[in-house]
């Protein structure tokens, strides 16, 4: 299971602070804390990044990268800011991974840029206008991303299909549509494609004492459908030691009485 | 169109590690395919051989594997020389069996002196091994490791019950170390995780899954073998990829088939080629399972061994 780290995120106050000061020192904390924990990829997510988006882009990948020997997740709908980063990126520690395209025609060069700078890159399976009713519409929307990508020359494997998670809380019967989709997705090639999710939108606008539990149950049953990888908290060790404990019954991982520790 | 044979690809490496000192050091494991599929990754070393010896004259072992070594067999620096001069033994492994309670009750510091001895009589590497019993091992292992440092020897055989100590021995003397769990990989895992927690590195770790003869359980250890590995190479769990052991010659001639008389058993053949061929064929198994260095008696057995080696590689 592949855990891309969530938590530097510009929602969250002390970091869009320090992303508006320029102050590396939170930032790298939080990535080298999500990187012990064990995230893969660091997921940086400055928002739309209107301003300087290029240089705050470029200064984010650089600080983090100080710090941590991980490749990171450029995450914002600013292509020239998202370009900057994929520049400044170094692949010496894996390829970076672009979030996101999807198929909304200003997402499109998200692909153009994945080719040019041989990146991986989410599709998102959100079309123009509504929200994917069901399993079916998010596949008929990822077959067209993919091909999309093969037009633009980004390999398929290269590729994570994000079925768009949508809260319980107001959208209930949304949960089990991605779950089948995560299964479907799978489907559409040989060797099957991989997946995504944003894991914690699931559980937004519930209680907070609720989240990490409604987080970590609704991971295991995407994970048994066969979920490539996750944007989730690395640092809720309820979480981590759920995904550990899955790949344990899936036999993914040798068990072993410390497997916790590994 | 021409034919392309699929090849499986692999996510993880087995450990490499090296044991002994100067241009006789052997060096064991490193490869990432599974054993001799060299056209599916590299294979930097091939299995190594050791000749297993003891502390006291072999009165336990056949006749067949007692008669080879009949001349040199009553002192372990002689026996030694002779695997070193005589069979160009690539590796030796000393068993210091009479430390055990009930085959002579050596002390610590006897089994150190032995230990020293055979050191300063040959230059090919050596494996020191304990009696198999837990406590006793404990400080009888201790105090060879202490005689060896220095030497880049490999020392076990650290399990459950005692791997604490032998562990701290040979973190603090610098060898190479077996860790040994009985037939159950869960528990080879959790051996291996334990030892690493104490701070030692898992590159100088070899991984022992006991081994066992043909008709005594052999596809029991050749099966946790090959799971090993597996793990090791496709599902990159580190904690799987140290170089593994095979305690062959042990097992097989403890056997009936190695000792049993052409009288008793008509049927079975000439006695000598038996045992030879029930080592050979039992060596060959844990080869092909994916075992890094052998541990053999029958002088003809690891002769044929060896040509096996060099015909898969």
């Amino acid at each position: 299971m592949i855990i891309i780290g969530e938590k530097i995120s510009i929602i969250a106050k002390k970091v869009r602070e320090a992303m508006n000061s320029r102050d590396p020192k939170p930032i790298q904390e939080l990535a080298e804390a999500q990187w012990k924990a064990g995230a893969h990829f660091i997921d940086v997510n400055i928002g739309p990044a209107e301003e300087k988006g290029g240089e705050l882009m470029t200064w984010m990948v650089e600080s983090i990268q100080k710090t941590v020997q991980a490749p990171l997740c450029l995450d914002t709908t600013n292509a020239a800011a998202l370009e900057a980063g994929l520049k400044a990126h170094n692949n010496a520690w894996g390829r970076p991974l672009i979030n996101s395209t999807s198929n909304e025609p200003d997402r499109f060069i998200m692909l153009e840029l994945a080719a040019k700078y041989n990146a991986l890159c989410i599709a998102l399976t959100l079309g123009k206008g509504s929200l994917p009713a069901d399993a079916e519409e998010r596949c008929g929307i990822a077959a067209e991303i993919m091909g999309r990508a093969a037009e633009y020359g980004v390999p398929m494997e290269d590729l994570y299909l994000d079925p768009l998670i949508l809260q319980v809380c107001t959208m209930q019967d949304q949960a089990q549509h991605a779950i089948k989709a995560v299964k479907m997705f799978q489907e559409l090639n040989d060797p099957p494609m991989k997946t995504v999710v944003g894991l914690s939108n699931i559980s937004n606008g519930v209680p907070k004492d609720m989240r990490s539990l409604i987080d970590r149950v609704y991971l295991t049953l995407l994970m048994y459908e066969g979920l490539t990888a996750a944007i989730a908290n690395p640092l809720d060790k309820e979480l981590m030691d759920v995904v550990k404990t899955t790949e344990v019954f899936m036999g993914k991982t040798l068990y072993a009485h410390s497997y916790l520790e590994m | 169109m021409s034919f392309v044979a699929p090849k499986e690809t692999y996510n993880g490496k087995v450990l490499g590690l090296d044991f002994g000192k100067g241009d006789k050091a052997v060096a064991i494991g490193g490869e990432s395919s599974l054993p001799f599929l060299s056209f599916e990754g590299t294979i930097p070393n091939k299995p190594v051989i050791a000749y297993e010896i003891q502390d006291i004259a072999p009165d336990d072992w056949p006749e067949s594997v007692k008669e080879p070594y009949k001349d040199v067999s009553n002192d372990p620096v002689t026996w030694a020389r002779h695997c070193q001069d005589k069979l160009n033994a690539k590796a030796i492994a000393l068993r210091l069996v009479s430390t055990h309670p009930d085959r002579g009750d050596r002390s610590a510091a006897d089994a150190a002196k032995t230990v020293k001895d055979v050191l300063a009589a040959i230059n090919v590497p050596l494996i020191i091994l304990g009696s198999n019993h837990i406590e006793k091992d404990a400080s009888v292992i201790v105090a060879a490791a202490e005689a060896a440092s220095g030497y880049n020897c490999v020392i076990g055989k650290a399990q459950e019950g005692n791997y604490k100590t032998i562990v701290a021995a040979a973190l603090a003397h610098n060898h190479k170390l077996i860790a040994m769990s009985e037939l159950d990989i869960n528990l080879a895992k959790q051996l291996n995780i334990l030892i690493t927690q104490m701070g030692f590195d898992k590159s100088r770790l070899i991984t022992d899954p006991m081994c066992s003869a043909l008709g005594y359980g052999l596809e029991y250890t050749y099966s946790v073998m090959e799971r090993i590995r597996l793990a090791g190479l496709m599902q990159n769990d580190a904690t799987m990829q140290p170089p593994i052991v095979g305690d062959v010659g042990i097992n097989v001639w403890k056997t009936k088939e190695t000792s049993a008389s052409e009288t008793d058993v008509p049927g079975w053949g000439r006695l000598e080629e038996r045992g030879i061929a029930w080592e050979t064929v039992t060596s060959t198994s844990m080869l092909m399972a994916g075992t890094n260095l052998l541990i053999m008696r029958h002088p003809k057995a690891v002769e044929t061994i060896e040509k096996v080696i060099g015909e898969l590689s």
